[in-house]
């Protein structure tokens, strides 16, 4: 593992999930938390479409398939899993609300990140008339894989609309820790933000 | 054990990536005959075989291959005085992704071949004469049963991994959920668990075109002195268009005339008729009639998820599967292969998919592709350092 690809972040969604639990990773990039959570007892599988990734983790022995998250979710079976985390990807999606529909399908339990654009310093960006950018949004507006961006108060009340209860938020700092004021005044301060979901059957 | 490890090293004019020079060996099994799934007992059973790399001493660094409709045992390296490689040469050697510096390769050919192991067109022990239509109907399980013996032979328990493309990945699948124990991965490619309408009316098509070929004279053809060669090679033909796509011809022949300048008449005018033509011809030199007729009715009637407890012993024991199609693909579509991953992943099986893009249809599976080979090695590097 490169350490300088290290995402805590990952450390922390490791944390929120028991041993022994079966795990879908949507947007897998090249495994490093399906390891984390193989040395935790879990199984799984990841899920990811760019080459040079899906060949790193079939290398490290984690099983991965090659689909579409926007169309191809349908694959998977109600209830196959105890957990579907999709860290750092919804923003990337076509379509949100159906990504996050067929998560609550496939899983009781679901963990999701999301770059969180109303970050004091992207405010203060946006004041200064330029488009946000961070270590949470890196990329400029022309070659960004962003197509959604969102605050958490824009955000959360996507996941109850959709049968999602929040059970846990955690704000993130710019480096992927728990930030440390934790949920006081996330919305200025988180630079990206982890919520664990329950859905309502 | 010498004589398996027919790995001779690298002849001068081959590339080194090759096992070099090897030789199909024969072999007897099962000493009481062996009851096919049909009932019928086949008192002898002989089977032709290669192997590549060399069995280490733990006997765990073992790999299967099952090849296709119409390969034979002889995947890899050059047979001597022959300047044709094996059918799956960019596949296995050293350095290839089923690298034979780590692993050690056995071959075979199929139950119902013509390539050295027991088929129809072998001798029918009670009668002295060629079994022909008296041959038992096969299916998927006879194959790997035959498998399983050679494997006992070379004194094999367990297969670090067993590959195989199109029918050849339909044997990996039926190995794997009848026989667990028997594999740690299954790698199977462009392969199917269960045979579209369009498949099998290809497939009948060409037994047809077998079938009605006057020198067929119904199956008894060898004890008759004819062959049904104009037949045989029709549906050679005609299941030569499946194995490619439409791209694929074009970008071979597209409406190019065989001779200077389409002349208008009925006989070969156009490239791809010529092509149709030599691979038929081809065809008859290497393969059996009534081969073609047994192999692809296995095809046929393969459905091995329809058993309410088909994965019942894969649960238990879990193998560990890679899947992969190529998108121009139109005789097993990546949708036959997404079938094969709905059923393991539903069942918990440890399962990895990747869809290969690939202009070439169905043949791909026998090709050097890189994202392919990058994929088959990645799998197989981590599966050495499972065992080592």
């Amino acid at each position: 593992m490169m350490a300088d690809l290290f995402r805590p972040d990952l450390a922390v969604i490791a944390s929120l999930i028991p041993e022994g639990s079966r795990v879908l990773d949507l947007g897998c990039g090249n495994g490093d938390l399906m390891v984390m959570l193989r040395e935790r007892g879990c199984t799984g599988t990841g899920v990811d479409m760019n080459p040079d990734r899906v060949l790193a983790c079939l290398r490290r022995g984690v099983d991965v398939i090659e689909l579409d998250l926007d169309t191809e979710l349908g694959e998977f079976g109600d209830d196959s899993y105890d957990f579907v985390v999709l860290s750092r990807t919804l923003q990337t999606v076509h379509n949100p609300r159906a990504v996050l529909t067929e998560m609550r399908r496939i899983a009781l339990h679901s963990v999701v990140s999301m770059p969180n654009f109303a970050h004091w310093r992207n405010r203060l960006r946006l004041l200064r008339g330029r488009m946000p950018m961070s270590k949470d949004l890196p990329y400029r507006w022309y070659d960004t894989p962003n197509l959604h961006y969102s605050s958490l108060p824009d955000l959360e009340p996507l996941f109850t609309q959709l049968g999602m209860k929040i059970d846990k938020r955690i704000p993130l700092d710019a480096d992927g820790h728990p930030h440390r004021f934790g949920n006081v005044a996330a919305n200025l301060v988180a630079s990206s933000s982890l919520y664990l979901l329950h859905a309502k059957r | 054990m010498g004589k398996r490890n027919c790995n001779n090293g690298p002849v001068s004019s081959i590339d080194s990536g090759s096992v070099g020079v090897v030789e199909t060996h024969s072999v007897r099994l099962f000493d009481d005959g062996l009851t096919t799934r049909s009932g019928t007992v086949l008192p002898v059973v002989e089977v032709a075989y290669e192997t590549y790399g060399t069995l280490n001493e733990a006997r765990s660094n073992a790999i299967y291959i099952c090849h296709a409709l119409t390969g034979d045992a002889h995947a890899a390296g050059f047979h001597e005085g022959d300047d044709r490689p094996g059918w799956w040469e960019n596949m296995i050697g050293p350095g290839k992704p089923i690298d034979t510096n780590q692993w050690f390769v056995v071959s075979s050919n199929i139950l119902g071949g013509c390539q050295g192991t027991t088929g129809p067109s072998s001798m029918n022990p009670e009668t002295g004469e060629p079994y022909g239509l008296d041959f038992p109907l096969l299916d998927m399980r006879d194959f790997v049963a035959v498998h399983r013996g050679l494997a006992a032979e070379l004194g094999i328990e367990r297969f670090a991994a067993v590959v195989g493309g199109s029918l050849g990945g339909m044997q990996v699948l039926q190995w794997a959920m009848d026989h667990p124990r028997d594999m740690g991965r299954a790698l199977i490619f462009a392969a199917s668990s269960r045979l579209t309408a369009q498949n099998i009316a290809f497939s009948a098509v060409g037994r047809q075109a077998i079938m009605r070929d006057s020198g067929f004279n119904e199956g008894k053809f060898l004890s008759r002195g004819t062959a049904p060669r104009k037949g045989l090679s029709v549906a050679r033909m005609l299941a030569h268009i499946t194995y490619l796509s439409e791209e694929a011809f074009q970008e071979k022949f597209g409406r190019n005339a065989q001779q200077g300048e389409l002349s208008g008449n009925f006989g070969i005018d156009f490239a791809v008729e010529s092509y149709l033509e030599y691979q038929g011809e081809r065809f008859l030199s290497r393969f059996d009639a009534l081969s073609y007729l047994y192999l692809t009715r296995v095809l046929d009637y393969f459905d091995p998820f329809a058993a309410t407890d088909a994965l019942d012993l894969l649960k238990a024991d879990p193998v560990r599967f890679l899947l992969v199609s190529f998108t121009s693909d139109w005789r097993f579509s990546t949708e036959h292969s997404r079938r094969i991953v709905r059923h393991l992943e539903g069942a918990r099986i440890p399962t990895s998919f990747r869809e290969i893009e690939s202009r070439w249809g169905h043949d791909s599976f026998l090709l050097d592709l890189p994202d392919y080979h990058a994929t088959v090695r990645a799998y197989l590097d981590r599966a050495a350092e499972e065992i080592a």
